[in-house]
């Protein structure tokens, strides 16, 4: 019997809908079937304009390059000089962000010290407050400073390096946190000052100041009981960047650290980091120049996070104004999340290596983002935190790599004018001419 | 005994005059002087020294507080007392908002009326305020007990955890997951010993308990807004 199929009139192939996609179908068939919206950790995972769409300009007939391998290119930065008595100094520019004793296991905050301690930088608590082996491994610790206040004291607040008032962080900003009561063991709960095993609700906004005028004060009384020896940094989220960073300066930040939207977070709703913020390619340029307009630009330090994963994403932060970046969920990768060696068991909580999320649930594969006492023992704390060295020691190589390219002989000597752009948006973002051209959106003068 | 004029001396001074006392000073007894509302005032003191402050002060006076006791004979800006480890600390006045915020131990006394979010994620403290509080007091506390003689605003313990409250007034409104709860003789006893430290001559009788419902310590969807 021939095949009705082949009577048939040529038929049209089955088209996907763009704005209706399977993920986007699968996420209302999932929101209809539980009522509830999804949480997640991370960043932003859509796409947007970010540091793949820049390319240096290397030297040539109008500039040289230094020698690669051979010349100084330093790296050095430090970080407070405006007012704290005992500023920062950092072998390299790139420090480890803030992430919680809670969120991650104890284990993971002192692969992170290790690592960071071992290639010359910092490493920042969370929340959660400041564990021993975290101080222990980390030669030079930012203490933050939160709305929770969970574990805040002022013997850890002097013990601390550098502390760091938390306003907003960049996957959430103007939002607060949850971690689930399923990862609050006896430990974190101690530390919380609240029963095991209840959901942890870390507020959005600070409990005893409201504004940059109180900031101002707070930060005053931060001082005065550190007696102003600590760098004071504030931390917004990627949003209103420069009138952020303006306001910060005005209250007296030594430090202004700001974290665009692929910035990752210990677990929020999805479409809170999906669709609030900036990509942290739009917030450099206002955020510098605010302190350029005040006259602050170097003496108030810029630090960039949000989505940096190599030495060319530092060199274009650095080239755009930046003094240092700060990196979360590129450290984590280092340590061995989402790593495909446990694919097997990602698939068991259906996702896969590279794609799991789920870290508010504390069941974490490679041990990591859980207080599993099983799944912790995964993490071998030394050998993560020599990954984690060798990655920032290869991030560091790259950043100068590029920079000599350039003609600098320090990273802090990068400029825009390094730059140029691969689409109208990154150029419009930058601030920096679309590739072949000496333009881009916004320019004075055209 | 030491006294420090705050318009003739640095904040900076005093503080760091303050911070050099050890448990075993022998300058236990100082007074500030002409504070005219200055911030900052006796923070982040970790001694058993006793603190006299002749005037009003402002924002976040004995903050962290250790060891110390430190009396205000005035009234105190925000934020006095925030995030206090141990000590007492008296305000013969009023006190501005957020008094006593995220404290984990000792005392706080306000003689008069705590404005709005008194004892705000409180985290052990204990306040004792002889007048009114302001609405949201008590919101997100975690620990500890606050004792309210007088009235209590709206909202009272919103998002509470496990704090106490007390109050021998009214309560304009309980905020979320905030109920009154059966007053137990344990509780009566808590009570008499706070009043009797804070210097009330209230009646632990007088006044009604309040807590957690406990209703949103684990995230379901209905509770969200």
């Amino acid at each position: 019997m021939k095949d009705i199929k082949d009577k048939r009139p040529p038929q049209t192939v089955p088209i996907q809908s763009a704005t209706f996609s399977n993920p986007i179908n699968a996420e209302i068939r999932r929101a209809a079937a539980t009522g509830i919206y999804d949480i997640r950790g991370g960043g932003a995972k859509r796409r947007v304009p970010h540091f793949d769409d820049l390319l240096f300009l290397g030297a040539s007939v109008s500039r040289y390059p230094l020698e690669g391998y051979r010349e100084k290119c330093d790296t050095k930065v430090t970080l407070g000089t405006r007012f704290a008595k005992k500023p920062i100094e950092l072998d390299i520019p790139i420090t480890i962000a803030g992430m919680s004793f809670g969120a991650l296991s104890g284990r993971a905050k002192e692969a992170l010290g290790r690592g960071a301690s071992a290639a010359g930088t910092s490493t920042t608590t969370g929340d959660g407050g400041m564990t021993p082996e975290e101080r222990g491994h980390s030669t030079k610790l930012v203490y933050q400073y939160l709305p929770s206040r969970y574990g805040m004291n002022p013997d850890d607040l002097r013990k601390a390096d550098a502390i760091e008032v938390v306003v907003g962080q960049g996957a959430k900003p103007g939002g607060g946190g949850m971690l689930l009561g399923q990862k609050i063991s006896d430990r974190v709960a101690e530390m919380r000052n609240l029963p095991k095993g209840i959901d942890q609700r870390s507020a959005c906004r600070h409990p005893d100041w409201t504004g940059p005028d109180d900031l101002e004060i707070k930060i005053l009384e931060l001082r005065e009981i550190t007696a102003w020896e600590k760098p004071i940094y504030v931390k917004v989220g990627g949003t209103r960047p420069y009138y952020d960073t303006a306001l910060a300066v005005k209250a007296g930040a030594d430090v202004v650290v700001l974290d665009g939207m692929q910035g990752g977070t210990a677990a929020t709703q999805d479409v809170f980091i999906e669709h609030v913020g900036l990509p942290t390619l739009a917030c450099i340029r206002p955020a510098v120049q605010a302190l350029q307009d005040l006259g602050v630009h170097r003496e108030v330090q810029l630090i960039v996070s949000g989505g940096i994963r190599s030495g060319a994403d530092v060199a274009k932060a650095m080239a755009l104004g930046a003094d240092a970046v700060a990196i979360g969920t590129a450290a984590l990768i280092a340590l061995g999340d989402n790593d495909p060696h446990w694919e097997a068991e990602y698939q068991k909580l259906g996702t896969t290596a590279g794609a799991y999320d789920d870290w508010h649930e504390g069941l974490d594969p490679a041990g990591i983002t859980t207080q599993d006492a099983e799944l912790q023992k995964r993490l071998d704390p030394v050998e993560a935190g020599r990954h984690l060295r060798n990655y920032l020691s290869v991030m560091t190589l790259e950043a100068q790599t590029i920079a000599r390219a350039c003609g600098h002989n320090n990273l802090h000597n990068l400029e825009p004018e390094d730059l140029c752009a691969l689409t109208m948006e990154a150029a419009a973002m930058a601030r920096v001419p679309l590739a072949g051209t000496d333009w881009y959106p916004g320019k004075p003068g055209f | 005994m030491q006294t420090y004029d705050l318009q003739a001396n640095s904040l900076r001074e005093l503080n760091a005059a303050l911070h050099a006392q050890t448990a075993d000073t022998n300058q236990t007894a100082w007074e500030i002087v002409n504070p005219r509302g200055s911030h900052a005032i006796a923070v982040g003191l970790d001694a058993p020294i006793e603190v006299e402050v002749k005037g009003s002060t402002g924002y976040y006076c004995a903050g962290m507080n250790k060891q110390a006791t430190v009396h205000v004979h005035g009234s105190a800006g925000p934020g006095v007392a925030e995030n206090m480890m141990s000590g007492t600390v008296v305000i013969e006045g009023d006190a501005s908002q957020y008094a006593g915020a995220t404290g984990h131990g000792g005392l706080l006394v306000i003689k008069g009326n705590a404005s709005s979010r008194c004892g705000i994620s409180m985290k052990g403290i204990d306040i004792v305020v002889h007048g009114n509080v302001g609405h949201m007091s008590a919101f997100m506390a975690q620990s500890g007990n606050l004792v309210v003689c007088g009235d209590a605003g709206d909202a009272l313990g919103d998002s509470i955890y496990e704090a106490r409250l007390f109050v021998r007034g009214s309560v304009k409104s309980l905020g979320a997951d905030c109920i009154e709860k059966e007053m137990r003789p344990e509780h009566l006893d808590i009570l008499r010993d706070l009043l009797e430290r804070a210097g009330s001559d209230a009646k632990p009788e007088e006044f009604k308990r309040y807590g957690s419902a406990r209703q949103l310590y684990n995230f379901k969807v209905d509770n969200a807004y």
